[in-house]
């Protein structure tokens, strides 16, 4: 297959256009704009063959989106930041009335103060919002993982969010084997020929209920979740088969005898990558571990790979914070090793704002977790390194 | 005057007994009409307000239709997609009606309206108007009117600004058609309903919609006091087309004062003569106005 050099929001566009999206709606912000300007250019040249709406806010975005889906069309939305915490109400909505839509949200610190740095505290804000989330760590990763979340989102009828880095992911240009429009059709069913809704059958949707019903639809869409970790792994295994690529639920470097593990999400995962051997050889074994999916959250999984008794120390870099708390993947990684076999010590290495993780800078927060025995709860902060 | 007339009506009933509607509510007669005018070939997206409630809770509905709720500012927003996600799909037919309250209109949702109103979209955007958030107990909204109590402008604090112009508001967008209506004179009403319906674009309806709870009026004055509102002049049932095209529909022949709609209503009950007096001046400024449009 012949590969092509794009960005993050180029591969985001190209697939939405693969997957033969039915209704885009969108708002424009940095660092997500150009891929509403990718899709409208596609759609004004007609290589885009979907309904194209440039909507007044990202409320209105995603409110077109619960409509669109409504109706039964395939629908897709990108935002970041400050669009993305506009739309909080509707976020809720859409996967309370399970509607299969997908949304890139690209990651931008929220204001105050304006910043356009890649902090994850967007998309983190939005946990409970009960949509899946998906982090990605390179371009080639967020083109495949938007046609997943089609699949996905469609067969569990639950929302999907990918997630990646702005400037770091959405503009860096990585080559990338885009697929076959024929390959896409393989793998991701054509959308529904047919309208979902029909006047002739007469019902009153998402009409006030109470709370034991109420709490059957959330517990619903809480088991449907619980089974999104197993469903994307046969997902995969045919994806596989078709694109010859696929992806781990989380992605793990090391850790059968590493003894240091290092943490992260998102494109902070190819950093860590990258140094991983250098480290190795200065101080104890390193491992490295990568969430991708966030939401539902594969407890087993990562709880299975750090339960060796050998690993005495995690490192976890979270570009985000939650004031009083501290980072959040670091929280929901000490929540599920709760009652685990897992032995050790857990760190955090904060980088909200969107501090860059440097090579250096991971040295130093190396060092600095090196001699220490407990600091459970003591934050290392990448301005003070 | 009227196209239609009252032997035209259906005699099939889109709506059904036992909904949720308290007794005498404007608005419930409002969809009433609108559903009979309409026909079963449209879908109903509906906003929060009173009609949530009156569209019956799980398991019940009262319309004989696909309702679809949706969150209270995004009416417009969520109607625009559904119409286009039937569209994408292939079915051209379906009208999608939206329908929301004068806080879903006037306040929350007016940004995702003009955005709609601005893109034109396919739809049809019905207003009922009962002048304050009435599903929440009747705080004040834009519609409130001057001089009026609300559990948000209680005695002596009453209501000291006036009622948003949303008929300009929404002529200023330039949408093809724009009309009001009431249920007192449902012969225009359906009328206009049928006439929306045979346009494309947005079409917006502004219904006035007492409501004898929140207003404090007696349920049995519901009809008469939609009369008043036109007959005092308070209420013009105009048509406005492409934004320019004034038309008043309806001429009071005789010049009731406004006190006659405003006396039977609690929440006026505090207004002095002076304050009456003012009503009535800005009634008359309003009008003339009116006139002044429809004679261009
Ligand atoms: C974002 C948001 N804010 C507040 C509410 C609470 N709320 C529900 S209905 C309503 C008032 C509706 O008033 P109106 O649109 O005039 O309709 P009515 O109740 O009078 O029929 C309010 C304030 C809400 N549902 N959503
Ligand atoms: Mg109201």
């Amino acid at each position: 297959m012949k590969r092509k050099l794009m960005n993050g929001n180029q591969a985001a566009a190209l697939a939405v256009k693969l997957a033969r999206v039915q209704v885009v709606s969108a708002y424009p912000i940095t660092p997500q704009t150009t891929i509403v300007e990718d899709l409208a250019d596609m759609w004004a040249r007609g290589t885009f063959p979907g309904e194209y709406v440039s909507v007044e806010s990202e409320y209105s975005a995603m409110a077109y989106l619960i409509g669109a889906a409504y109706a039964g069309a395939r629908s897709f939305t990108a935002t970041s930041c400050q669009g993305l915490a506009y739309m909080h109400e509707l976020l809720h909505w859409a996967s309370g009335a399970r509607l299969p839509i997908v949304m890139v949200n690209v990651n931008r610190s929220m204001g105050a103060p304006w910043s356009l740095e890649p902090d994850q505290t967007d998309s983190l804000s939005q946990r409970d919002t009960g949509w899946i989330q998906i982090y990605c760590a390179d371009v080639q990763e967020i083109l495949d993982t938007i046609l997943l979340s089609f699949r996905l989102a469609e067969e569990s009828r639950i929302p999907c969010m990918v997630v990646y880095d702005g400037f770091s992911l959405s503009h860096t240009y990585e080559a990338v084997e885009p697929p076959e429009q024929e390959q896409v059709d393989a793998f991701l069913p054509l959308p529904p020929g047919e309208a979902a809704i029909n006047p002739s059958n007469p019902q009153n949707i998402q009409a006030v209920t109470d709370s034991r019903y109420l709490s059957r639809v959330r517990q619903e869409l809480h088991l449907t979740m619980e089974k999104v970790p197993e469903a994307i792994k046969k997902m995969e295994n045919e994806f596989y088969k078709i694109f010859g690529r696929s992806y781990p639920l989380v992605e793990s470097i090391g850790l059968d005898d590493a003894e240091t593990v290092i943490v992260t999400a998102g494109s902070m995962g190819q950093t860590v990558k990258s140094v991983l051997p250098s480290l190795s050889s200065v101080h104890s074994k390193k491992g490295f571990l990568r969430f991708r999916l966030f939401r539902p959250l594969p407890d087993e999984d990562i709880a299975a790979l750090l339960g060796n008794a050998q690993i005495k120390k995690v490192l976890v870099i979270d570009r985000n914070l939650s004031a009083g708390a501290g980072g959040i993947f670091a929280q929901e990684l000490s929540a599920l090793l709760q009652g685990t076999s897992f032995q050790g010590e857990i760190f955090q290495l904060n980088l909200s704002g969107g501090v860059d993780l440097t090579p250096d800078l991971l040295n130093k927060a190396l060092e600095k977790i090196e001699g220490a025995e407990k600091s459970r709860d003591k934050i290392i902060w990448g301005v003070d390194l | 005057m009227f196209n239609t007339q009252v032997g035209d009506f259906s005699r099939e009933e889109f709506m059904s007994s036992g909904h949720n509607a308290c007794a005498g509510c404007g608005p419930a007669l409002a969809v009433r009409f609108l559903m009979k005018a309409m026909g079963p070939r449209v879908v109903v997206v509906i906003t929060a307000s009173c009609w949530s409630i009156i569209s019956g809770v799980v398991p019940l509905r009262s319309l004989e239709t696909v309702v679809m709720h949706c969150p209270f500012p995004s009416a417009a927003a969520t109607g625009s997609g559904v119409k286009k996600g039937l569209e994408a799909l292939g079915d051209l037919q379906t009208q999608v009606v939206v329908l929301a309250g004068d806080g879903g209109t006037f306040d929350i949702g007016l940004q995702g309206l003009s955005g709609a109103a601005e893109r034109n979209e396919d739809i049809l955007f019905v207003c009922y108007d009962n002048e304050a958030y009435m599903n929440t107990g009747m705080q004040k909204s834009s519609a409130t009117p001057y001089g009026s109590r609300s559990t948000t402008t209680p005695d002596p604090m009453l209501k000291t600004n006036p009622k948003k112009d949303i008929m300009k508001i929404m002529a200023a967008h330039r949408i093809p058609y724009a009309a009001t209506a009431t249920i007192a004179f449902p012969e225009d009403l359906i009328s206009k309903f049928k006439r929306a319906l045979e346009t494309k674009g947005l079409r917006f309806l502004h219904l006035f919609t007492p409501c004898p709870q929140g207003w404090g009026s007696p349920t049995d004055k519901t009809v008469e006091l939609s009369r008043l509102a036109v007959m005092t002049r308070l209420f013009p049932l105009i048509e406005v087309e492409d934004g320019e095209k004034y038309t008043i529909n309806y001429l009071p022949e005789e010049h009731v004062p406004i006190e006659k709609y405003l006396n039977p209503q609690r929440r006026f009950r505090s207004l002095d003569q002076e304050e009456v007096a003012l009503i009535q001046e800005q009634v008359n400024r309003d009008w003339e106005k009116m006139c002044k449009l429809t004679a261009q």
